[in-house]
């Protein structure tokens, strides 16, 4: 039997803000633990929370990013649970009435554009962190409270690679809008995953199984994966699949129970009463557009239809925001976007790679950039000396005129000194001048070659290309 | 209100609070806690399919803090009213493995 799988994503991201959700603690990661709480975040009896205005607007934003309808009432409620990394014994989150409604993300998988849709987004506040070591288990409350979104999908995804396409759209899109910086090692984007299986054809989902709480998107494709398969043998086997919570051990590449449905949590959520809630209007929503940044997608489709780069580079340069404003920025200074494209693309992701640096702190910055493509295109430089200099000013800084001057890098164009070596290369080369004569145009190769060699490859090829053909021809 | 009608499981409801209860203090608390429903079970006399629900009893709407830092609580405060402490964090018994 065939079988399709449908699976849902729950993606918490922590939002870009200084403090905390409900109090002014700072958010920061890897202080001393401990040291950035307070009665709110500690859930002392009697403190009272306060709503952060960034949060609000961070949240909206990308609510707005994502084609959602902002709500205009919202509301806050507890979500009663017993665990040491919530002091309170409830998180503050949003059950009924959300931000943020429906909204989509539209994505390229594997060459056929998709429509993934969203239920919803909601506010809520992250939990402390534990580790747990022999015997205890040890609480840091710097991360209890922080803004934390949930994007919640609707079962929309069948494949691993939908799901990878969904979660690097949505990263890209919090980073370009400012939402998060969605840095997985710091657990600033974690998704739950929801996955059922059904025969092809069955019109009513099968049983899901929620894995809970992972951030590597690696992880995440085994998990699925190993999911889908172990539900398909256990249907194939006749059996019955139990809706249940589970973990994913990534040493053993396995999903584990951690609870099923029968001891399922009853949240027993009720309308939080220290909170107001929130009533968003017409006119802010409208600023709030007005202040959104232009999306991966959008610069992909102005890269290719404005500056005629093709889908390709537009792609690639699009990919990281970093490189993307490096590239904007770039452009500000030369009007050759293929050859700023070429370098970045070819150049500048080689080097980079190598050393570990990000694009931002390149000792090759936008503006010099710009100057080796003017001297490229003002054939002062050949392509290839371009490099070079490139790679020099990526190794030890520098300009590149003063680069240019000191190692003579400089072309020559110049018709009486190109003379002189184009008469030597026909001189010594009697053959090939015979054979091109003779109807083999290929031939001119060599000479050309000859002369490069000459002028130890500062020879201008264009202009020694013409004057060849030129004593040839004429 | 369907389920205050059939009164309310307190052994399940005591579970979910972390309460433990002897069976002589659930009966009690059973019969106190079904009176009291039956008391705010008046409440579904009224008709009330014209009025809007409310999360909150005053109209008081975006009450909302800048993003600005505050203070924070001294640490060595913090942890003296932790019951057990350990590396400057909380402990407590070990919880399950995540």
């Amino acid at each position: 039997m065939k079988y399709e799988a449908t699976i849902g994503l729950e993606t918490h991201i922590m939002q870009k803000t200084n403090t905390k959700m409900f109090c002014s603690c700072k958010y920061e990661y890897g202080a001393e633990p401990n040291t950035h709480v307070c009665p709110v975040c500690l859930g002392y009896p009697g403190a009272l929370p306060v709503l952060n205005e960034k949060a609000i607007t961070l949240c909206c934003k990308a609510g707005l990013l994502l084609g959602c309808e902002i709500n205009p009432y919202s509301k806050w409620d507890r979500k009663n649970y017993f665990y040491p990394d919530m002091s309170k014994n409830y998180q503050i989150s949003q059950y009924d009435q959300p931000l943020c409604l429906g909204g989509q993300l539209e994505v390229e998988v594997e060459g056929e554009m998709k429509t993934f849709t969203l239920e919803r987004i909601h506010q809520e506040e992250n939990a402390a962190k534990n580790t747990h070591a022999s015997g205890a288990s040890l609480v840091d409350y710097n991360r209890a409270g922080t803004a934390l979104m949930e994007i919640v999908s609707n079962p929309c995804m069948h494949s691993t690679a939908d799901v990878m396409a969904y979660m690097t759209a949505l990263k890209q899109i919090m980073q370009y809008g400012g939402i998060s910086d969605c840095d997985q090692e710091k657990g600033q984007m974690r998704s739950d995953v929801n996955v059922s299986v059904r025969p092809v054809g069955q019109k009513e989902l099968g049983s899901k199984v929620e894995i809970k709480n992972m951030n590597s998107f690696a992880f995440i494709m085994q998990a699925i994966e190993y999911e889908i398969d172990r539900q398909i043998e256990v249907l194939e086997r006749g059996g019955k699949v139990d809706q249940e919570t589970r973990g994913y051990d990534s040493d053993r590449g396995e999903t584990f129970v951690q609870r099923t449905k029968e001891d399922a949590h009853d949240y027993r959520y009720f309308p939080e009463p220290d909170l107001m809630p929130v009533k968003i209007s017409a006119e802010q929503i409208e600023v709030w557009r007005s202040e959104l940044p232009e999306l991966p997608s959008q610069r992909r489709v102005r890269y290719v239809s404005e500056l005629g780069l093709p889908e390709y580079d537009a792609g690639v340069l699009t990919a990281d925001k970093a490189v993307s404003d490096w590239f904007e920025s770039a452009m500000q200074h030369t009007a050759n976007a293929k050859a700023v494209s070429n370098f970045i693309m070819g150049e500048m992701m080689r080097l980079l790679a190598g050393s570990g640096i990000s694009i931002a702190d390149s000792k090759v910055t936008p503006e010099k950039l710009a100057e080796i493509v003017g001297m490229i295109d003002a054939k002062t430089i050949s392509t290839s000396a371009g490099k070079q200099v490139f790679e020099i000013i990526f190794n030890e800084g520098g300009e590149p005129k003063a680069i240019v001057e000191q190692k003579g890098m400089a072309q020559v164009s110049d018709d009486s000194a190109l003379e002189g070596w184009a008469d030597a290369a026909i001189a010594s080369n009697p053959k090939a001048v015979e054979e091109y004569k003779g109807g083999k145009p290929a031939a001119i190769n060599s000479l050309m070659g000859l002369v490069m060699k000459a002028s130890k490859g500062k020879a201008n090829p264009g202009a020694v290309m013409q004057m060849l053909k030129q004593k040839l021809d004429g | 209100m369907s389920e205050s009608n059939q009164g309310m499981d307190v052994g399940y409801v005591a579970r979910l609070a972390c309460i433990d209860l002897t069976e002589e203090e659930r009966g009690l608390f059973q019969g106190q806690l079904d009176q009291i429903l039956h008391y705010v079970e008046q409440l579904d006399e009224l008709d009330v399919s014209n009025v809007e629900p409310t999360a909150h009893a005053i109209p008081v709407y975006n009450v909302l803090r800048k993003d600005e830092l505050g203070s924070s609580l001294d640490h060595d405060a913090v942890i003296a009213n932790a019951p057990s402490a350990a590396d400057g964090q909380i402990r407590v018994p070990k919880i399950i493995d995540q």
